[in-house]
């Protein structure tokens, strides 16, 4: 229990941003508009929250500015996919692009410091919530421990993400607007001939992914570390974009799929230089390689079967 | 089987069909001319934006890639690189697929080359080598890329995702390689030993003594010319021969290409392979040209600089060498603007790269419609003065 806890702790922590980046994909695809640029708008929010957490000393600047910065991108990623028509796997590579050159420019150019935002001081930060009664039941076994280790403890952001999945599968299952965004997704001229702006529509998803994207960047710089740091996304955007695949791009499964993720990271984290019992000492590139893996084999088809929305990828014309 | 062509139309290819009408030379040379100076001047804007004049960084720019000799050295050099992943990005586009993995299929390329090296180096002159190394290079990113493009057409998982998958596999895989295998024992760089002198490429460094160039300790080396070879291979393979009229009519319509009795299956892995091929060659440059020993990531992002490369040039090996040209000024020319200007670091570059993807890419119908318009409103001038219902344009 001792050692498994704080594996499982580290997790939750690592699954965050992939929850919170899977989920914004999973609107911007479930509308039919791939987003390969998860990675650049979380990247772009990571540094906006660090640069203005960092000078203002308050989180919540920091998170409205993710948030602002991580909308712009993906506006500008829905006028090229949506009104533009232009290629949607093009404009994300763009995207990421334009983040990481951006990011580590203005850092550099603003604060000179090797890209990195100044350090956030304590009030610019997420700080962890100790939740009630987490001391009391300490004692209690197995029951007490795990809540007040793995449950209690997170900052605000980590409760937000775990909420967030119920929420996104009420949203697109149980309300008006999610039932419309999964139908321009599969079929956008039905939706059109039913008299709804297809546009409007996508525009709203790509909106709500950059909310998410800017919350996942703010996870990373303000309330996991203290500051951005160049590059720090290191690649979440695509693990979260294989996890949301993984998921079949459904709301449930993301947090599970997530979850795994960040398991084989914090696992692959605490095997460096590890021995186990029977296959002798695993490379930890293996366990940092396993997503990616999982994610190819998954997509061939080889377990299961990942079938992307009918419509992504697809520029809506109105009159064929 | 399906081919998933829907998704990644060939957007240096033949752009989806428009209502408008523009001449070819409007088509092939204005238009892109447009996106590209539109990326430059948001550039531009973003050096304005952190208080610095950005014609001043334009000319420090240009005379660090071309005010001197080991400045144009550099500069071909890394232009080298982008012709070689520009070309892998164009072909696969020509049939009607993205490869992100560009960027892999450089770094597997490499353990093809050093493989070749630290096998032959001590025994073998650098004209044994040279032909090895590369074949295998292109042997490896082949068979990194066939795996995608095999998935693709067999198993229906996208290309575009399996190849972005590849690409984290393969770093974690050399990474692994490196260290746990290639590092000579008792180094502490994760990086092969050196080649042995006598199989490094000959640097051009006396080609250009010839012109009056002194390129100084530049690495530009024979590399250039199998990258300007390659460019005049692609030229002729995908407009002059019976298999790339298949790979085009694949990357146009596949549904017309299977009419005819195309096999998609089949050009779909050749053209992935081809791709792969040409990506994988890159790593000769800095590899046996330059750094004479494998090193972690080495490939620096050239598989990426490809995407842009590709999409300025739209997809045509002329286009491609010039604009593989223009990046390695930025490349060279971006190092020394930081160094005489350094709040303009060299990310700027990754910047220029993002936004000519967007411009040239995505955006690419941007200035389009204003174009045609303006340019048939000229036409009708000229023909009211001419005073002859004469040819349209």
């Amino acid at each position: 229990m001792e050692a498994v806890l704080p594996v499982l702790d580290s997790a939750v922590r690592l699954s965050v941003p992939l929850i919170l980046a899977a989920l914004a994909g999973l609107f911007s695809e479930r509308s039919g508009i791939f987003d390969i640029g998860l990675e650049g708008k979380m990247l772009i929010a990571a540094f906006a929250a660090g640069a203005v957490a960092g000078v203002t000393a308050s989180a919540w600047l920091g998170l409205a500015a993710a948030v602002v910065a991580s909308v712009a991108f993906a506006l500008v990623h829905g006028y090229a996919s949506i009104t533009q028509r232009g290629n949607q796997i093009v404009s994300g590579v763009a995207i990421n692009f334009l983040a990481s050159g951006l990011t580590a420019f203005l850092g550099q150019a603003w604060f000179s410091q090797g890209g990195r935002t100044p350090p956030v001081p304590a009030g610019g930060r997420f700080a962890e919530i100790e939740l009630p009664g987490a001391e009391a039941l300490r004692g209690v076994p197995l029951v007490g421990p795990v809540y007040a280790e793995l449950i209690s403890g997170h900052n605000l952001l980590v409760y937000l993400a775990v909420l967030a999945v119920p929420l996104s599968a009420w949203i697109l299952y149980r309300t008006r607007f999610g039932l419309r965004l999964r139908a321009v997704g599969e079929n956008p001229a039905a939706v059109d001939t039913a008299g709804i702006s297809v546009a409007w529509l996508r525009y709203r998803a790509v909106m709500i992914a950059g909310i998410f994207c800017g919350f996942a960047g703010a996870y990373l710089a303000i309330a996991q570390s203290a500051g951005f740091i160049r590059d720090m996304t290191a690649g979440k955007g695509f693990i979260a974009l294989a996890a949301l695949i993984f998921a079949k791009w459904r709301p449930w499964p993301v947090l599970g799929a997530c979850f795994l993720f960040g398991l084989l990271d914090a696992i692959s984290i605490r095997l460096q230089g590890a021995r186990l019992p029977i296959v002798g000492e695993v490379p930890v590139q293996a366990i940092q390689a396993l997503p990616y893996l999982l994610t190819v084999v998954l997509l061939a088809g080889f377990i299961g079967r990942a079938v992307p929305p009918r419509a992504g990828g697809v520029p809506y014309v109105k009159e064929h | 089987m399906s081919a998933d062509t829907r998704s990644s139309p060939p957007p240096a290819a033949g752009a989806a069909p428009r209502a408008v009408r523009i001449p070819p030379w409007a088509e092939y040379g204005l238009i892109p001319l447009v996106n590209v100076t539109a990326a430059f001047l948001v550039a531009g804007l973003v050096v304005l934006f952190i208080g610095e004049s950005p014609l001043a960084a334009v000319k420090l720019l240009l005379w660090g890639a071309l005010g001197f000799g080991e400045g144009i050295g550099f500069t071909l050099f890394y232009a080298t690189n982008f012709i070689f992943t520009g070309l892998a990005v164009a072909v696969a586009f020509h049939a009607g697929l993205f490869n992100i993995g560009g960027e892999g299929q450089a770094y597997v390329g490499g353990l093809g080359v050093a493989l070749v090296a630290l096998a032959l180096d001590r025994i073998a002159p650098w004209w044994v080598v040279f032909p090895a190394a590369t074949a295998a290079a292109a042997l490896f990113g082949a068979a990194w890329a066939f795996i995608p493009g095999w998935l693709q057409v067999r198993r229906g998982s996208h290309v575009v995702i399996t190849t972005i998958m590849f690409n984290f596999i393969a770093s974690a895989m050399m990474v692994w390689l490196l260290v746990d295998h290639l590092m000579p024992a008792g180094s502490m760089q994760p990086e092969t030993r050196t080649f042995a002198a006598s199989a490094a490429l000959p640097k051009l460094g006396g080609l250009f003594a010839l012109l009056g160039l002194d390129v100084g300790g530049a690495p530009v080396n024979l590399s250039l010319f199998l990258a300007l070879a390659c460019a005049l291979f692609v030229y002729v393979l995908v407009w002059r021969t019976k298999l790339g009229y298949e790979i085009r009519t694949v990357g146009l319509n596949p549904a017309a290409a299977v009419y005819a009795g195309i096999s998609i299956t089949r050009i779909a892995v050749v053209s992935m392979m081809l791709s792969g091929a040409l990506a994988g060659m890159m790593a000769v440059n800095p590899v046996l040209g330059d750094q004479q020993r494998l090193q972690i990531d080495f490939v620096g992002g050239a598989g990426f600089v490809g995407i842009a490369v590709a999409l300025m040039g739209r997809g045509h090996p002329v286009g491609i060498v010039l604009s593989a040209i223009l990046f390695g000024m930025l490349y060279q020319g971006g190092a020394e603007l930081a160094f005489d200007m350094p709040a303009v670091s060299r990310d700027m570059i990754v910047v220029i790269q993002g936004l000519v993807i967007l411009f040239a890419g995505a955006l690419e119908h941007l200035f389009r419609p204003g174009i045609a318009r303006l340019l048939a409103l000229g036409s009708a001038a000229l023909r009211r003065r001419a005073g002859a219902p004469g040819k349209a344009v």
